[in-house]
């Protein structure tokens, strides 16, 4: 446990810190904020994928879960963002709930699955018929409780709850019972791990980070379209980026978010006539070259990162 | 007989009219054996005859159709593996399956952590005996194959079982090698652990085990030593096809 907390020093404060003090020299903060949204996604990502070994594509579906949750709370029940907030974490954790069974599956049929899931969901809420609930196609509309900073304040708190839990998978026998699933189900089981038990957990904490964080979201941009929250691209950037930096480890999907989207508004700003060519570059060479993500360099060097 | 002397008669394991169906393939068709503590039986018979079903129902991969697994005297058929390893049911893959991606410890620190709430197994002293020390910090895909089937063994081991299902462990292995797993499968089964061993090199078989049952079209047919199965003219004329046998 010594590990862990080196972890929660040498990592998790630096990010916290830089995330409180950037806003106060960088006036993009929408900027800022989607940074925090990526790096709680890509996060998310790992603790499903990286050390569990399911591949949800349709993970922003828990993103939309958390956003409706929290805007239909403060729509109906005009409630304060704080427990609207909870409601986001509640909404995207039923959604996991009702899609355990998909963890039957595997691999490219798992992958698939959750896509068709969140889009079946997306299809649910914007349905005209249900426009006096869900708002419908129309979008939500939330007035009263803009509060951009203290919105900002909680997506920083979410990322620090997320590494929390990334470094607790890392550090605990429960993260390495994970990596056994990730690698082998059936020797997990004979190695007296609860398999079935095991992914469930790792399925709704992840379910739980990206709902918390697309509640954040709502709050932070208040107007909003079904597409918006349920972007199947809010997916693929999380995925890339946590491929991107090396899943399995926490430094992995922080560097990720912190290179590619870094790279991806660098090129927007500078260069956005050749913004997809570069793009789709570098992410084709990142999986011919580097396919286990740019730690497996370190990694390859004997270093053990974290 | 006092209680005691009955509790000491209760095989360790129990497989009674045991049922494994795939579709309408009866794979496993009403096998019935049992296993002392501290005995070694073997489990033979041509391709296709139901052994590795046999251990895979018996640890849990798949539940019986029909039939029932008692762990002294107890039903256990259909528990999932997890709960069966925290009985003392543990096994080897026949192709190896490790952890490929974490370190040749991890692969036992996880089975040792898990495995039970009696498991307190020594990690490095179950590596040394299997002379995986030198690669502890070694990712198991680093292994080779031979070194992967003794990570199964360190694994099952790991969880300090009372029955050890072997399947194929000596297949691919030298000589050398071959010795020194008869060896410790001997060592073992003299500290009380009951091992069950499913294998084609009737050599190996021979050393050791104390009994075999011979298995075709998922039934036994033949209960005994090996040197009288390979007297038995039906195990020779159906199963190992013809007297030569090795």
């Amino acid at each position: 446990m010594r590990k862990a907390v080196r972890h929660l020093i040498f990592i998790l404060a630096p990010v916290v810190v830089a995330f409180a003090v950037l806003p106060l020299i960088y006036s993009n903060h929408l900027l800022l904020f989607n940074f925090v949204v990526f790096l709680v996604l890509a996060q998310g990502i790992n603790v499903i994928y990286g050390f569990t070994g399911y591949l949800p594509f349709g993970y922003v579906g828990f993103f939309g879960a958390g956003a409706y949750g929290f805007s239909l709370l403060v729509l109906h029940a005009h409630a304060h963002p704080l427990p609207a907030l909870a409601a986001g974490a509640v909404a995207a954790l039923l959604l996991g709930v009702i899609l355990t069974p998909l963890l039957r599956l595997e691999g490219a049929y798992f992958a698939i699955s959750t896509l068709a899931a969140s889009e079946a969901v997306v299809q649910i809420i914007s349905n005209p018929n249900l426009t006096e609930i869900t708002q419908g196609p129309y979008g939500i509309r939330l007035s009263g409780v803009y509060a951009p900073r203290l919105a900002y304040g909680m997506a920083v708190a979410v990322l620090a709850f997320t590494i929390v839990v990334v470094i607790y998978l890392r550090n605990s026998r429960f993260g390495l019972a994970l990596q056994a699933i990730r690698e082998n189900p059936i020797s997990a089981g004979m190695a007296g791990v609860n398999v079935v038990r095991a992914r469930v957990i790792a399925w709704l904490l992840s379910a739980l980070i990206a709902g918390l964080i697309g509640a954040v979201y709502a709050w932070y941009i208040s107007v909003f379209y079904p597409e918006t929250v349920f972007d199947l691209g809010m997916s693929i950037f999380a995925i890339v980026f946590a491929l991107f930096g090396g899943t399995a480890t926490i430094i992995g999907p922080l560097g990720g978010v912190a290179i590619l989207y870094g790279v991806y508004n660098g090129i927007g700003i500078a260069a956005p006539q050749y913004f997809q060519l570069i793009y789709g570059a570098l992410i084709m060479l990142l999986v011919l070259f580097l396919p286990n993500g740019i730690l497996s360099l370190l990694k390859r060097r004997g270093f053990n990162v974290p | 007989m006092s209680p005691e002397e009955e509790a000491k008669n209760v095989p360790l394991l129990g497989v009674d009219k045991l049922v494994k169906r795939f579709g309408g393939f009866a794979a496993v068709d009403g096998a019935s054996f049992h296993l002392m503590p501290g005995e070694v039986l073997g489990l033979v018979g041509p391709n296709g005859s139901g052994k590795t079903t046999c251990i895979n129902v018996i640890s849990g991969l798949y539940p019986p159709n029909a039939g029932q697994v008692f762990l002294e005297g107890k039903p256990i058929g259909g528990l999932p593996s997890h709960k069966l390893v925290r009985l003392g049911i543990n096994r080897t893959f026949q192709v190896p399956q490790p952890f490929l991606a974490l370190t040749v410890r991890e692969n036992v620190e996880i089975a040792a952590t898990y495995g039970g709430p009696d498991s307190k197994a020594d990690i490095d002293a179950i590596l040394t005996s299997l002379e995986l020390d030198a690669y502890r910090s070694r990712a198991a895909a680093d292994l080779n194959s031979a070194q992967q089937k003794m990570l199964d063994l360190a694994r099952a081991l790991a969880t300090a079982p009372r029955l050890l299902l072997v399947d194929e462990l000596a297949a691919g292995l030298h000589p050398a090698e071959l010795q020194r797993v008869a060896r410790r499968l001997r060592e073992l089964a003299a500290s009380g652990i009951a091992i069950l061993v499913v294998e084609h090199l009737m050599g190996f078989i021979g050393e050791v085990t104390d009994r075999v049952i011979v298995l075709n079209a998922g039934r036994e047919i033949f209960e005994g030593t090996l040197s009288q199965a390979v007297r038995d003219p039906q195990v020779v004329s159906v199963f190992l096809g013809g007297s030569d046998v090795h």
